[in-house]
């Protein structure tokens, strides 16, 4: 994870179209400026972070099942959750799982577990659009980087 | 309950529109100032509720080609019909 770069999503090792699930890991690091603040002594990761992290495996599942015809932009949260505090070295596993899709949107329920406890879950709502200039090439380094490139045929 | 009652209650609660403004003759987007990013989410609940998937792009598209007019999808009244239309063609 790279907080300050909002890159949440460090590798994908399970995609399951079928299921339509997808897990996504995640290790947080040692240090980071958003630790200076959150908090000076006492570095937990902020809890809207965690929502992020949620969100974009969450959109990362959307884009492999669309085949990235359309963006996922984040458009609701309910229903979150965090448990556990989380600090700087933990491994996180995070699990998304298409939940419902309708004409524009889709929604998701995600949850990100350390060592099998789960810290944080909450569902999430997405507006699918047509891929705004330039962002489509984004996404595709994105996807490549987390290990997802093979799994997605365009 | 009526797919009215459901609908406008719903539409209450996810735009945080007082339930009493809402009439069968408002316009969802005219009257009660629903912009598109809150009617999908209006949409996500309705389809959730009614088991159904409303087809708003292509509602959008016959509107925005003149095929329709947008009071056929989006007058409360004449949305809810849609709504019935959905439901009876997915039990059919």
């Amino acid at each position: 994870m790279r907080l300050e770069y909002f890159e949440m999503i460090d590798h994908v090792p399970t995609f399951n179209r079928d299921g339509r699930t997808l897990v996504a890991e995640a290790t947080v690091p040692m240090e980071s400026p958003v630790f200076d603040g959150h908090f000076p002594g006492h570095p937990l990761v902020p809890g809207v972070l965690l929502t992020e992290t949620m969100a974009q495996a969450s959109g990362y599942l959307l884009l492999a099942l669309n085949g990235q015809s359309h963006m996922p932009f984040l458009m609701g949260v309910d229903s979150a959750r965090f448990r556990h505090f989380v600090t700087p070295g933990q491994k996180l596993s995070v699990e998304a799982t298409f939940d419902q899709e309708g004409s524009g949107y889709a929604a998701t329920k995600a949850k990100i577990k350390v060592d099998g406890q789960m810290v944080a879950s909450a569902s999430l709502r997405f507006a699918l659009t047509a891929f705004p200039a330039d962002m489509k090439a984004l996404m595709q380094k994105q996807i490549t980087r987390i290990g997802l490139g093979s799994e997605i045929t365009t | 309950m009526s797919t009215y009652d459901t609908v406008a209650d719903i539409i209450a609660e996810t735009a945080d529109i007082d339930r009493s403004s809402v009439k069968p003759d408002s316009h969802v987007i005219n009257d009660l100032g629903i912009d598109s990013l809150a009617f999908l989410d209006i949409a996500f609940a309705v389809d959730k509720k009614f088991g159904i998937k409303m087809p708003l792009e292509a509602w959008t598209q016959e509107v925005n080609e003149g095929k329709t007019p947008a009071e056929n999808y989006f007058v409360l009244k004449n949305l809810c019909t849609r709504i019935d239309e959905l439901v009876a063609a997915k039990s059919a």
